[in-house]
């Protein structure tokens, strides 16, 4: 019994391993269709679903048509035979993906609530941590955090019929645009941020705290020379890891960014990321589009793997 | 001028909290204002075919529910293992991994369930979407677990092996009940977190109009539902969403505090 039950345990921590490993295998799997096709070009191409004529784009393609045929007879592939055949009715286009609108729109779209967020966090981290009476400070902390556990899609109906009418008003253009979708990914990233700040900025020993009073020092010297510091990596990576949560919602940009492959010229236009792409497209999309679909995850996720990594172990590893 | 200097920020950051708790403030009246206005008893009745929203809650509730049966126990034995068999470099690493992927963007898993779960059984059902919700809430199980067993006193364990206990039974009877207030708490707070979602059931449970308790279908979701309804153009199923979206808050925001007033005054 004993061994069975530690087996048990033991398979399931595996399990974690096995289940990241295998969703990188599989996104990468899934998305291999659009890699082999688009190669790491794919990030930086900004047609989407678009109809290109195959000698105008790729003039070497026209050149040399014998190499190609000749791989395609040497693949015994039903489906490159059947590609092929089809390439007899229509030679002219091919279809091309890239991911780049949606990569620059959520890089630009996470830019924008970070911007938002990052000093209105600091601000309520700083007056939980160290402005506020206890007793208001406990409140007001289950109150953000509160804000913090209410669904995602939420902000975002909230963000569409409430707030982007009233940045419209202000900015003008589009109701649903870059600009409403960062703002509305500022609210909810905010009490996430300003949680975890504040936690951080509490690890700061009173002791400290109480040496620079006892020298003089005004509440704001105490933050600027004494919490900030000593809490600085804490702080730093609780910031990242809001970033890379941002990077990643999904429902809260889906209401506002517009869900348009269109690269944005200004703030108020709309665009899309690659959340949304997915959300938006993936239920009905089938063969390259579906792969390139994938192609997006795939890329998010070392996007996300990589960010969230660098805060949690470079910045939060408690030292032990 | 250093005391102005002081005054000033002192002053902003407190501004900065106003600012903070209005959007809390705003959001919440909102959802009330327009939940309550559109809300009825017999949406409690109804499908949503019908204009109601019983099926979805239901829907919602057995897929949390399902996903809560496959990811609460793998979650427990993996933090189990993590805090009271392994040691060394692995138990580092699947900590590592475990909080990795409590962050990792949801729609993604959404897209992994979607490659390994939905595509090979030819469409989207109720199972694929407890899945995506399982792998969302492991690595949540495991961080509390981890956590709750790590407080509990090490005196504890040694009286239960001293007592000539073998050791799962130490770790059943004596080491899980003594964090037993914390570990529900967290429960908990996981299950609120992974019936909000919506990302990862987008294309894997997807959601239907009808009420169904078959889970190989696509299946009813609350969450689903409203971002459908949300955009949908007509005014009544704008407000269908909201009162959809006002019964989900209040429902996650009530295991919230409930978790928070557990903790507070049991633990």
């Amino acid at each position: 019994m004993e061994k069975i039950f530690k087996n048990l345990s033991l398979i399931s921590a595996t399990f974690v391993l096995v289940l990241l490993v295998s969703i990188f295998i599989s996104l990468f799997n899934s998305a291999k269709p659009s890699i082999d096709e688009y190669g790491l070009g794919f990030v930086t191409e900004s047609a989407w679903d678009k109809e290109v004529p195959i000698e105008n784009s790729v003039s070497s393609l026209a050149n040399d048509a014998k190499p190609i045929k000749k791989e395609v007879k040497a693949s015994s592939d039903e489906d490159d035979i059947l590609a092929a055949y089809e390439d007899e009715d229509e030679p002219l286009t091919k279809t091309v993906f890239g991911g780049w609108i949606p990569i620059v729109g959520t890089l630009l779209s996470t830019l924008i609530a970070m911007v938002f967020a990052l000093p209105i966090a600091m601000g309520i981290a700083v007056f939980l941590a160290e402005i506020a009476p206890k007793n208001l400070s406990y409140v007001v902390g289950i109150a953000i955090e509160l804000l913090a556990a209410i669904p995602s899609i939420i902000f975002g109906m909230w963000g569409l019929f409430y707030f982007a009418p009233i940045i419209q008003k202000v900015v003008g253009g589009y109701q649903v645009s870059l600009l409403t979708a960062g703002l509305v990914l500022g609210v909810m990233i905010l009490p996430f941020m300003a949680a975890i700040t504040r936690d951080s900025m509490r690890t700061t020993p009173d002791v400290l705290k109480e040496s620079a009073y006892a020298l003089g020092a005004t509440k704001f010297e105490v933050i600027k020379d004494v919490i900030f510091p000593y809490s600085k990596k804490g702080i730093i990576g609780s910031i990242i890891l809001a970033l890379g949560r941002a990077l990643g919602e999904t429902m809260a940009v889906a209401f506002l960014i517009g869900s348009v492959f269109m690269m944005p010229k200004k703030l108020s236009d709309p665009t899309i990321s690659i959340p949304v792409a997915m959300a938006n497209n993936f239920g009905e999309a089938t063969g390259l589009t579906l792969s390139s679909l994938f192609y997006l995850a795939f890329l998010l996720f070392i996007i996300s793997f990589v960010v969230i990594s660098v805060a949690k172990f470079y910045f939060l590893r408690k030292a032990d | 001028m250093r005391l102005t200097i002081n005054k000033i920020v002192l002053l902003l950051s407190t501004i900065s909290a106003l600012i903070g708790l209005a959007f809390l403030g705003w959001i919440l009246i909102t959802l009330i204002m327009k939940g309550l206005s559109s809300f009825h008893l017999s949406l409690f009745f109804k499908d949503l075919i019908d204009k109601g929203l019983r099926n979805l809650i239901i829907g919602q509730f057995i897929i949390a529910g399902l996903a809560s049966l496959i990811g609460i126990p793998i979650g427990m034995l993996a933090g189990i293992y993590i805090q009271e068999y392994g040691r060394g470099k692995f138990v580092r690493l699947i900590r590592d991994l475990s909080d990795i992927m409590m962050s990792a963007p949801s729609i993604v898993i959404g897209a992994f369930v979607y490659a390994v779960v939905v595509a090979p059984t030819g469409g989207t059902s109720g199972f694929a979407g407890s899945i995506a919700l399982a792998i969302m809430m492991i690595p949540i199980v495991i961080n509390t677990t981890d956590n709750m067993l790590s407080l509990v006193p090490r005196e504890l364990r040694e009286a239960g092996i001293a007592l000539g206990a073998s050791k799962y039974r130490v770790i059943l009877d004596i080491i899980i009940k003594a964090a037993k207030v914390g570990i529900m708490t967290g429960l908990l707070l996981a299950f609120a977190r992974i019936i909000g979602e919506t990302a990862p059931l987008l294309f894997t449970s997807e959601t239907s109009n009808y009420f169904s308790l078959d889970l190989t279908e696509s299946y009813p979701s609350l969450t689903v539902s409203i971002y459908n309804l949300a955009n949908d153009p007509t005014q009544a199923s704008r407000d269908l969403a909201w009162a959809a979206s006002f019964i989900l808050t209040m429902l996650v925001l009530f295991i919230n505090l409930i978790g928070r007033y557990i903790t507070r005054h049991k633990g």
